[in-house]
């Protein structure tokens, strides 16, 4: 049986410190953060450390394979960075050299979209603080891309919960059938290829930020060799019951439609994996190649190579899976996939696929890559600028400037999802109907008894002699209608954690 | 082809048409022209001056 798909997004930004003697990205995503959390008062007291994020059950290294292949790196967890958690339940921390944000857990993909774009909002009111806090002259930037343009990725990462019972090889299977085709739809476009051996300008223009980045089929990589399927085996709740599918296929979006597609299908295909309800194993001969083809392929009609000698366009890989996907609702219902919104994401699906089969030029609202190339073709034509001029790849980068005043996705007309108002409000308040509920209302009633956080536990100290954590293994429990009214009685953090252990949570 | 054409037909027939269906193409044309050169002309305005410099410094570190 599929599980309910909690799902959500970890998103690393570019980052430029402008006007800066010596930039340092690191600092440049500390200093970011950092006046966020002051200017929104999400910064400790003097005198007290921060809500940290406690790290104690974090085991990137596992593999979902089992056994660790040989010559395979695990990811290492930086500890000594800004890491907090805010009130609405996300993570907002550095990777590496990156700001990087992770929304709270949601229950669906229109959730998702609301917690991405509080998520920008996040971002745009961090550069904002951070001017404040430079010298005259300086500003620190943030770009929701994944590629400089020189080779160098960073990734935005999609996480679907799902059950252990489902046999990994199977998931493996129907997520490269959806991960090598589902790009015509969420790929967010790229000026140029970063493929080694590949010279910049051999490819005008691709669907994909990251198909050029992707080497091999499977693996537990992140940072080089990286897979199309992920393999970390860290479910952040009961291992016994759940994985958690951690996909870093994927380009950041900047079309609302685009994220929720993403999100919203890719939930989909994990329920009917899960349900063994995909009709066929469709294998490509050679995914990564396939995967490249397809971000290459602005005509959409390229035949793809099955290992049974069959071929198939990308375009119609989605339409089997949608049509797998619209079944699967009909006969079992949407209970797991988000319920009202896996309908919508089911009719938003078909728009689209009938949209990019008849003209793809007709989704420049819905569709970053169609959105981004309008862009770029009207340029080029207004200049006469061939596509490796300067100005082509500054129009790329600039496309997912988070500055309001300079964003160019923000000019492209692109049609939203969900009001600002809504999106504002989620900077703050956790989504009702999953666990980040309760670890948002933590932070905002207890903060000061708060001492870390983490996706699958909290811990206090109320003061008498030990800590107390309090575990949240089930991503469904702990919502506002499990403990709404217990927060609303509770006068202290003491009281909070006696009704707790009273009701054996 | 055919067998898709069979495969992507799944029970239209309970269904609101869906926003963003292909507009008609009355309503493109000039219009959605003016659209893009008014866009064209923020872009103008916004885009970094010196795309030079600007695209050669937007070097970042590998990530994730």
């Amino acid at each position: 049986m599929a599980v309910p798909k909690t799902v959500g997004l970890e998103t690393e930004y570019g980052i430029v410190h402008r006007g800066a003697p010596e930039p340092n990205s690191i600092s440049a995503s500390s200093l970011l953060i950092n006046a966020y959390l002051v200017g929104t008062h999400q910064a400790p007291e003097p005198g007290r450390a921060a809500v940290g994020w406690d790290f104690t059950d974090e085991t990137p290294g596992n593999d979902a394979r089992g056994g660790v292949p040989a010559g395979s790196l695990a990811p290492e967890i930086e500890t000594h960075l800004v890491n907090a958690v805010l009130t609405n339940g996300a993570r907002y921390y550095v990777d590496h050299a990156h700001p990087e944000l992770s929304t709270p857990e949601c229950a669906d993909a229109r959730a998702v979209v609301v917690y991405d774009r509080a998520a920008e909002l996040i971002a745009a009111r961090s550069m904002e603080a951070a001017r404040m806090l430079l010298p005259p002259g300086e500003e620190i930037v943030v770009y929701k891309n994944n590629s400089d343009g020189k080779g160098n990725s960073y990734g935005c990462h999609e996480n679907y919960l799902v059950s252990r019972a489902v046999p990994f090889s199977r998931i493996v299977t129907h997520a490269t059938a959806h991960f090598v085709t589902r790009q015509i739809f969420c790929g967010a476009g790229k000026v140029g290829s970063e493929t080694s051996g590949m010279r910049l300008d051999d490819a005008g223009y691709q669907i994909s930020q990251r198909a050029d980045f992707i080497e091999e089929e499977v693996g537990l990589e992140t940072t080089l060799k990286r897979p199309i399927v992920n393999t970390r085996d860290e479910p952040h709740a009961d291992a016994a019951k759940y994985r958690r599918l951690h996909v870093i296929v994927g380009d950041a979006n900047m079309s609302q439609v685009a994220t929720f597609l993403k999100v919203g299908t890719t939930a989909l295909v994990m329920a009917l994996t899960e349900d063994d309800a995909v009709p066929r194993e469709m294998r490509f001969a050679t995914p990564v190649a396939a995967l490249r083809q397809v971000s290459r392929d602005l005509s959409l009609r390229e035949p793809l190579e099955l290992v049974d000698g069959a071929t198939i366009t990308a375009l119609g890989a989605q339409w089997e899976l949608l049509a797998a996907a619209r079944a699967y609702v009909e006969t079992r219902g949407a209970d797991a996939v988000g319920g009202d919104v896996a309908h919508q994401v089911l009719d938003r699906w078909e728009a689209v696929l009938g949209g990019l089969e008849r003209d793809p030029t007709s989704l420049a609202a819905q569709i970053d890559w169609v959105a981004k190339l309008r862009l770029l073709e009207g340029f080029r034509e207004r200049h006469g600028l061939d596509f490796t001029d300067a100005r082509l790849r500054a129009l790329d980068i600039q496309y997912h400037d988070l500055r309001p005043a300079k964003s160019l996705a923000a000019r492209a007309g692109l049609e939203t999802l969900v009001d600002e108002a809504e999106a504002e409000l989620a900077m703050t308040e956790p989504p009702p109907d999953t666990r980040a509920f309760f670890r948002g209302r933590c932070l905002q009633r207890f903060a000061a008894q708060v001492v870390a956080a983490n996706w699958d536990s909290i811990v206090f100290d109320v003061g008498e002699g030990s800590l107390r954590r309090v575990s949240m293994a089930e991503p469904a429990r702990g919502t506002v209608a499990h403990v709404g009214t217990m927060f609303d009685e509770c006068v202290s953090a003491v009281d909070l954690l006696r009704r707790l252990g009273a009701a054996g949570a | 082809m055919a067998e898709r054409e069979q495969i992507r037909k799944p029970a239209p027939a309970n269904r609101e048409p869906s926003v963003e269906e292909a507009p008609s193409s009355s309503e493109r044309g000039s219009d959605i022209k003016a659209q893009l050169d008014d866009l064209l002309d923020e872009i103008d305005e916004v885009l970094e001056t010196n795309a030079e410099d600007f695209v050669k410094s937007y070097i970042q570190k590998g990530g994730e």
